[in-house]
């Protein structure tokens, strides 16, 4: 028998593992691959957001009510010179409103690894450094603001950072708590059939055809005023995660359903394995994919939940930062026509529910490498 | 069919019943019980309740009794139409709501209507058009919708047509018709103010359909059938439109049941943002001022209009779908 010499790219494909035919395919999908990096991106933000940041999220002064944002100037006369332009400000003189000017007179420098306000780096590390900042000889009325200021005049662009923190954990969060429930109860449902699968469908039809945001907003409203806010978080991330499992469940279901009969399963239950080591030994491996892909396509909704429970005041509250508490201040749109700045928060909120959806989209291709 | 149709009647009851479970949940969970917040609200405001009242009130709820008495008290109340009092406004609860309901019932339905208005003809463009410069812009508008949240879709309209055109284009009225009883005027005042609220958002429903229908519809139109249609000399939208478009319909009509709580969820704070008179701001400050009775109400309310929703679509379901029209018994 003549042996065909197959393409050197064809017989590492029947060598390479599943993980690695799923990771391959995977790559082939573009836009997948840069919405993951961006979600990295956004993730080191978490880690680092008070590196990123320059200034104290916490900090107000009245006298910075709703600065604008100071582009950075990266040359001066030809030189690599970073810097703002200071503010000035004054009074329009029409409707008597502070408005402020960029005085070009007036440079302010910027600095790479200033010192700022103490914090823990990872929350580990005590330091003083961010990564950029003014310098600290230069007297007190020399600020940055990236993006402006908001009502109370705390710099946005920190307090995005700290946003990013909260908004995408509470997200990560969420998303577990619903997996742990999801797989839970589909995978029951799923394997078990008869009864418990039908009683399971049928709550699960029952959450899903009921109108989440009316509910979300009374059970968030009924939190104790008085409840830290690691206790709110906490609250919030319960709700969110309650009615949003229902998805997870049924592609856990879907899963089951389809492998309960396979060949593998079928010889793991006849040579005596007990149903905990079946589903946890041989079938959930062989799933995970599917559930990382239905779970990445979980979190913008978590993520929207959240900014939208706490834009309405009813999900996190100040002092705690979230995208949604940030959004708050863009409520009215009066104060949005003359400081549009204060939607900025809304950028990040879109690229990241476009990211996961994105990459959401490639896994959930890559996850059956079989397939078409 | 008619297995089916009481199957899904049975399920909406089931449904109805877990609303309301929910709902008298959210009027409970608040500390304490709505006669030491009535008392403490009428406190607040100079009023004092006499212990006779308070005793009175506490009877007709059943207060201090077990928890499924006073379910069943306030369920009895509720068939009878009798939703409480809202603290308030210190008026009845279903007066205070009112038409705002109605309003909802209107921005919702009407959002449904323009997704499927949109995504329809969209659809079958973007799938008998594969890879064209429409159905690219087709799928790159579909993931905008997709992607952004639709009260910052309200607020950035809201923001532009300040900016843009230094108008107000949130609200269903214009201010002088507000507060006018109904008439011709003020129905086509109302008809001209809906289209922004309902495509913003009926957008991300939009976008969602339009993916389905190019899906279904591409899968349809390899199938020999279309060829053999084709082969007998049919014109090309006469093959597209007569078959594989209603095949195709038929997991267009089944989504509704999902895409109507959506729109009812996202009508709520959407309205908050435009300023709509739907039941989602009264819904919001209820639930601020511990207004139970009020925003447990509301949310009892919309659940059942969604749930009658989605029935109607099932039964639409039947009428599109002949498998499920005929299948035996």
């Amino acid at each position: 028998m003549a042996t065909v010499a197959l393409p050197v790219e064809e017989q590492r494909i029947f060598v390479a593992s599943q993980w690695q035919l799923m990771w391959w395919r995977f790559r082939k999908h573009k836009v997948a691959v840069a919405s993951g990096a961006v979600i990295i991106g956004f993730y080191l933000v978490v880690l680092g957001a008070d590196f990123l940041a320059y200034s104290d999220p916490d900090a107000s002064e009245a006298q910075r009510s709703l600065m604008p944002p100071q582009p950075i100037y990266w040359l001066d006369g030809g030189s690599f010179y970073p810097h703002v332009y200071g503010l000035k400000g004054a009074r329009d003189p029409k409707t008597f409103k502070r408005v402020y000017v960029a005085d070009p007179s007036q440079k302010i420098p910027l600095r790479l690894f200033a010192s700022g306000f103490e914090y823990r780096f990872l929350g580990l590390i005590p330091t003083t450094r961010h990564l950029i900042g003014v310098d600290p000889d230069l007297d007190a009325s020399k600020t940055i603001f990236l993006l402006g200021t908001d009502v109370q005049g705390r710099d946005l662009w920190s307090r995005l950072m700290y946003g990013t923190r909260i908004s995408l954990t509470i997200g990560l969060l969420g998303v577990t708590m619903s997996l742990v429930l999801g797989v839970v109860l589909g995978g029951l449902s799923g394997f078990s059939g008869g009864a418990v699968d039908t009683l399971i469908q049928r709550v699960i039809e029952i959450l899903r055809s009921i109108p989440t945001i009316p509910l979300w907003m009374g059970l968030a409203a009924a939190l104790p005023r008085d409840w830290t806010i690691l206790q709110v978080y906490f609250a919030i991330t319960i709700i969110i995660s309650l009615l949003g499992w229902t998805e997870l469940a049924r592609v856990v279901r879907g899963r089951f359903l389809a492998m309960r009969e396979e060949d593998f399963v079928v010889s793991a239950r006849l040579v005596g394995c007990t149903r905990f080591r079946t589903i946890f030994v041989h079938m959930v491996p062989s799933f995970m994919s599917h559930i990382i892909a239905a779970t990445t396509l979980a979190l913008p909704a978590m993520i929207i939940s959240e900014t939208a429970l706490s834009f309405l005041g009813l999900g996190l509250r100040p002092p705690a930062v979230s995208w949604g508490v940030l959004l708050q201040q863009a409520q009215n749109v009066q104060t949005v026509a003359i400081s549009p700045w204060l939607m900025a928060p809304a950028v990040p909120v879109i690229v990241a529910v476009m990211a996961f959806n994105f990459l959401g989209d490639g896994l959930r291709d890559a996850a059956d490498p079989y397939g078409r | 069919m008619l297995a089916y149709l009481s199957r899904r009647a049975l399920l909406a009851v089931f449904t109805v019943w877990a609303i309301s479970v929910l709902s008298f949940a959210i009027i409970q969970l608040p500390p304490g019980d709505y006669v030491t917040s009535y008392i403490a609200q009428m406190a607040s405001s100079g009023s004092v309740v006499s212990e006779e009242e308070a005793q009175n009130l506490r009877i007709q709820y059943g207060l201090g009794q077990p928890i499924y008495v006073q379910y069943l008290k306030w369920m009895r109340l509720v068939v009878v139409g009798n939703f409480g009092m809202s603290m308030e406004w210190r008026r009845p609860v279903a007066e205070v709501i009112g038409d705002r309901l109605w309003m909802t019932v209107i921005v919702s339905v009407s959002a449904l209507l323009l997704t499927w208005v949109l995504a329809l003809p969209i659809g079958i463009y973007s799938a008998v058009r594969q890879y064209s410069p429409g159905d690219y812009a087709a799928t790159f508008a579909g993931f905008i919708g997709l992607a952004v949240p639709n009260f910052l879709l309200a607020l950035v309209v809201l923001y532009l047509g300040f900016v843009l055109f230094n108008a107000n284009i949130g609200g269903l009225f214009t201010l002088e018709l507000q507060d006018a009883p109904w008439s011709a005027a003020k129905a086509w005042d109302l008809a001209k103010h809906l289209p922004i609220p309902a495509l913003i958002l009926g957008l991300a429903g939009t976008a969602q359909q339009i993916r389905i229908m190019r899906a279904n519809l591409l899968d349809e139109l390899r199938k020999p059938y279309v060829v053999t249609a084709r082969a007998k000399g049919l014109t090309a939208w006469q093959v597209i439109l007569k078959y594989p478009v209603r095949v195709a319909l038929n997991p267009f009509a089944s989504t509704i049941g999902y895409t109507l709580p959506y729109i009812v969820s996202g009508s709520i704070i959407v309205s908050l943002v435009l300023g709509l008179p739907t039941v989602g701001p009264l819904l919001l400050r209820a639930l601020i001022s511990q207004d139970m009775f009020l925003a447990g109400t509301i949310v009892l309310l919309l659940g059942v209009m969604t749930v009658i929703g989605t029935l109607i679509s099932d039964i639409l379901l039947v009428w599109i779908d002949p498998r499920i029209r005929l299948e035996a018994t």
